[in-house]
């Protein structure tokens, strides 16, 4: 009797069924033939689902990826569309860059998306040659909830840094008040809100506050997770959104597209010039434009804190992740086709989303990339 | 002559048959202890890397810094604790108090029900908890139940800091919903099997029946609902889903129960898919190894505990 | 104080109508027949469905079913014909503690063990982790139910000659049939909510799939991503995500409850 109750729910209620069963089939004798033939019947059909299951497999491609949440807006726009118009399926999983360069690190996946690059070691430990290949721009922006101030506040890199830090608490500290004499910024805390799970978004926010804060270099350092000072965390970019949608006092950083899509209130950042720009599609070009030359063969690089009157400051590049021997020769195509797609016909999308395309120049650059993915030796790409 | 063969093959046709029979139902049996065995190997395996490294004060360590590669537990530790406290503080009570009702108290036709009702509460699945959690109980912390403690409990350091909605009290709120089905379950079933000799006894004695269940029953269905809290507690322990949802995922131990933690499931379902190095991966299991460990000794305990109970009134009632 | 042990009853039942009520209100606005018929839209954009992800929860529990329903109901057997084997207490004792360690533990089991060798996220693993999950609570409802088939049944059958795994098989499994459905479907239930052992086991799709080898959607866990995504869309097909599993998980601890009470009172 006590034994029973460790399951709760199942026991009491089964065992009531068994008594009935057990008094009925007392007088009828038997009537197993009936339980036989159901039973029968259950195993054809588990049978017809794994025979059916091993039979469906061979007719569509599906590709599956995971990694970056920063542009799953905009794969997942992809995905819709090339689905339908090439009948390959691309299923992406947005569980982090973090998650997306590990779990191509250990093969889980045909594709890994980044968009903070993987380091020397971790490229290593993938094995043969890793390509980055760039898909689109985008820009990371302060988002807050402040009840009663509108959209476009104004941040320093400094203010930025040394609230991310926790040495600045309050909405209306006075280096942030100086900076938006406007507002009518509120006396409570500051509520930091940062991303729980392994980020590129964070890579490319916290390489920015590397860059601009030397305090923040020394203390908390750059990665696509780093130990937070501060702060509520947030799983994905999505969480974090959700989180500054639904908690008053906060600040976080997210992509452009959440941002926006989400009719958040978002902040200008002032940049190396000097001037405070908003985050804009083309402010995040112009980010890109301005390291354009200095963009490396593997494409591993940020857009932060670059050159340029009207660039802003916190952008960077969203990769896919393959590599450069494709082990699967079918899959190995469909890859490289989709990647080829993408950055031509699927570039289209992008300002939609609000990333920015890649440039002409850049995509030729890319294409050469592309050819030179092979399978068993040979070139995929003709 | 030639019957007794005939009859002596068939017997031992019959003892192979059931010989066979048992060994295929034995191994069946077998199947459960050979898994978590299996389990425990498995997670040791993968957590090795860590365990090498940093050996028992993986436990005690503080600082979780995947960049640099050091990992302590003890935030985690501290959360799972705490909002497993949190969530007993509540639902113990409530919980004993319903099992009382249901086992002493309340009429026939009334039980029945009463108790499928909490046993649904049971079978709500984890992460619609969560949805209602982040939806309509955060924001209930946020703007009534925060400005209340505030108001009036605010000078203890337990209710400081600013009103998010997201943290410790509020998983321990939703845990206390959680695990309450599990404490009325199992004392309605221990209060039930208190012999009825110990009630007659004190009843005999001129007690009320709110005395008989204070003085008679209680007592002596202790130890069953000290069991039936362990079981609640294991529960707490490895919840994760509805957590997660709500508690806000920082890894650090503050006083305010209306800051924001993190519990030790939450990191692993958080972290594990995307943790970048083998350390990282393996301190993330290690936590899990740790986590099993202890749910396991917890509910041994709560089933030693239950099943004195369930032996007792049979003794005595012959 | 009977008075008082009321209120907590209260206070236990409470949030159990607090909950339906609002997943009712909420969750039945965001219904209609796409949820049920289409995949999901891009994100953001309104439109689309789960239809993928019932599927694919149907998948899961059919693969744990595989798993957990042979070792269950033939080890509750013999937990039940042979109560005083060693084996009996071993098996006994640790499927209880089975059933108390945290789910997510399972889903790590099922990573190193399932996903790790195979390099692969797959339906599969989603469904060993489930199907680990189900066994102990199959098992002891099976053992529970099987004991409480009449000894004079199984004398009877013994008494004609009939051996002792035939006995089993056609006297004593037949009387506790239902009772064994009925507690395989009300563990099924149960294990169709879990979300914290597929995140990466079963790891989610937005595609329709069949194949066990490749990463399939769950309810739950599509429920899990769109709770805690931004988009409004998204929370709406949550809460009617949510309400489609509560009221799947609801209605079969309802029906097996009715289908017991209907001849015996219980208790």
């Amino acid at each position: 009797m006590i034994n029973g109750m460790w399951k709760v729910a199942p026991t009491s209620v089964a065992r009531g069924a068994a008594r009935r069963r057990t008094e009925a089939e007392l007088q009828r004798g038997r009537g197993n033939f009936a339980w036989c033939r159901v039973k029968w019947n259950l195993g054809c059909i588990l049978l017809a689902v794994v025979v059916f299951a091993g039979g469906a497999a061979a007719q569509t491609v599906t590709l599956n990826g995971a990694g970056a949440t920063f542009p799953f807006p905009l794969y997942s726009k992809w995905s819709q569309v090339y689905a339908e118009e090439k009948g390959v399926q691309i299923n992406y999983q947005s569980i982090g860059s973090g998650g997306g360069i590990r779990q191509f690190i250990a093969r889980t996946v045909d594709f890994g998306a980044s968009d903070g690059p993987m380091t020397d070691e971790q490229i290593a430990q993938a094995g043969g040659r890793v390509l980055h290949i760039p898909m689109v721009a985008g820009a990371v922006v302060p988002v807050y909830n402040l009840p009663g101030v509108g959209q476009g506040l104004n941040f320093t890199p400094d203010v930025l840094a040394d609230i991310f830090l926790g040495r600045i608490t309050k909405w209306n500290d006075p280096r942030l008040s100086r900076l938006n004499p406007k507002a009518n910024l509120p006396g409570t805390d500051i509520v930091v809100v940062h991303r729980s799970d392994g980020s590129g978004t964070t890579a490319i926010w916290v390489n920015y506050l590397s860059k601009v804060s030397p305090m923040w270099k020394a203390r908390v350092g750059e990665g696509t997770s780093v130990n937070w000072p501060t702060g509520l965390g947030g799983r994905g970019n999505e969480g974090v959104a959700g989180l500054v949608r639904q908690t008053p006092n906060t600040l976080g950083y997210v992509e452009l597209a959440y941002a926006l899509t989400n009719k958040m209130t978002f902040g200008s950042v002032r940049n190396k010039a000097g001037q405070f720009v908003r985050p804009t599609l083309s402010s995040t070009t112009k980010a890109m434009d301005g390291a354009l030359r200095s963009i490396p063969d593997d494409y591993r690089i940020f857009f932060t804190n670059p050159d340029g009157k009207d660039a802003y400051p916190v952008a960077g590049f969203t990769w896919i992740l393959i590599n450069a021997e494709q082990a699967d020769a079918i899959k190995g195509k469909a890859l490289v086709e989709f990647l080829w797609w993408a950055i031509h016909d699927g570039q289209k999308y992008a300002p939609t989303l609000l990333y920015a395309p890649l440039p002409k120049s850049l995509v030729t650059r890319v294409e050469r990339t592309l050819k030179s993915v092979t399978s068993r030796g040979q070139a995929i790409l003709q | 002559m030639a019957v007794n063969v005939v009859g002596a093959a068939r017997s031992s046709v019959r003892a192979t048959g059931d010989r066979v029979f048992q060994l295929l139902l034995a191994s069946m049996a077998a199947g459960i202890p050979l898994i978590m065995g299996l389990m425990l190997v498995a997670l040791v395996a993968a957590a090795r890397p860590a365990i090498e490294r940093f050996g028992v004060g993986f436990l005690s360590g503080s600082t979780w810094d995947p960049v640099a590669g050091e990992f302590g537990v003890l935030p985690f530790i501290y959360g799972t604790l705490v909002s497993s406290a949190l969530a007993l503080l509540i639902s113990v009570p409530l919980g004993i108090g319903t099992a009382v009702f249901l086992s002493e108290l309340a009429p026939g036709w009334l039980r029945s029900p009463v108790r499928f009702l909490v046993e649904l509460l049971a079978a709500i699945p984890s992460v619609v908890y969560g949805l209602w959690g982040i939806f309509v109980l955060v924001p209930w912390v946020r703007t009534v139940l925060t400005p209340a403690l505030k108001g009036t409990l605010g000078f203890l350091p337990l209710f400081t800091g600013p009103p998010l909605g997201i943290g410790m009290l509020t998983a321990g709120l939703i845990l206390s919903v959680m695990v309450v089905p599990f404490i009325v379950a199992v004392s309605t079933e221990v209060m039930r099997a208190v012999p009825r000799s110990q009630r007659e006894a004190a009843l005999a004695l001129g007690a009320t029946t709110w005395e008989t269940t204070r003085k008679a029953v209680i007592p002596y269905a202790r130890s069953g609902i000290v069991g039936a809290i362990f079981l609640a507690l294991a529960r707490a322990l490895g919840e994760t889903m509805a957590v997660t949802m709500v508690i806000g995922n920082v890894p650090q131990i503050k006083a305010s129960l209306l800051a924001p933690a993190y519990t030790v499931s939450a990191v692993i379902a958080n972290e594990f898919a995307e943790a970048t190095q083998d350390l990282y991966v393996a301190a993330l299991v290690y936590a899990g190894l740790a986590l099993f460990l202890v749910t396991v000794i917890v509910n041994i305990l709560a089933r030693v505990l239950v099943f004195r109970v369930a032996r007792g009134p049979g003794l005595i009632r012959e | 104080m009977s008075f008082v042990s009321f209120l907590c009853t209260v206070a236990v039942l409470a949030p159990l109508f607090l909950i339906l009520a609002f997943l009712a209100r909420t969750g039945l606005g965001a219904l209609n027949w796409d949820f049920f018929t289409k995949i999901p839209g891009a994100a953001g954009e309104a439109g689309g469905g789960m239809a993928n992800a019932i599927a694919g929860t149907v998948v899961l529990i059919g693969l744990a079913g595989l798993l957990g329903v042979p070792l269950g109901v033939l080890g509750g057997l013999y937990m039940a014909e042979y109560p005083n084997a060693r084996l009996t207490t071993l098996a006994r004792f640790t499927a209880d503690v089975m059933n108390g360690v945290p789910s997510i533990v399972m889903g790590l089991f099922a990573y190193v063990l399932v996903v790790l060798p195979l390099r692969h996220f797959s339906a599969l693993s989603g469904g060993v982790a489930l199907g680990v999950m189900l066994v102990p609570t199959v098992m002891r409802t099976t053992e529970e139910i099987v004991r409480l088939v009449p000894q004079s049944f199984r004398e009877a059958s013994l008494a004609l000659g009939i051996p002792q795994w035939k006995t089993i098989l056609r006297v004593v499994v037949p009387t506790a049939a239902a009772g064994i459905v009925t507690g395989i479907m009300v563990g099924m239930a149960r294990i169709a909510g879990e979300t914290a052992p597929l995140l990466f086991t079963a790891f989610g799709n937005r595609f329709w799939n069949w194949n066990i080898m490749q990463p399939i959607a769950a309810l739950p866990l599509q429920i899990f991503s769109y709770a805690i995504s931004p988009f409004d869309d998204w929370h709406r097909q949550a809460w009617a995500g949510a309400l489609v599993l509560v009221a799947i998980v609801l209605l079969v601890n309802i029906a097996a409850r009715a289908a017991a009470a209907r001849q015996v009172k219980l208790r």
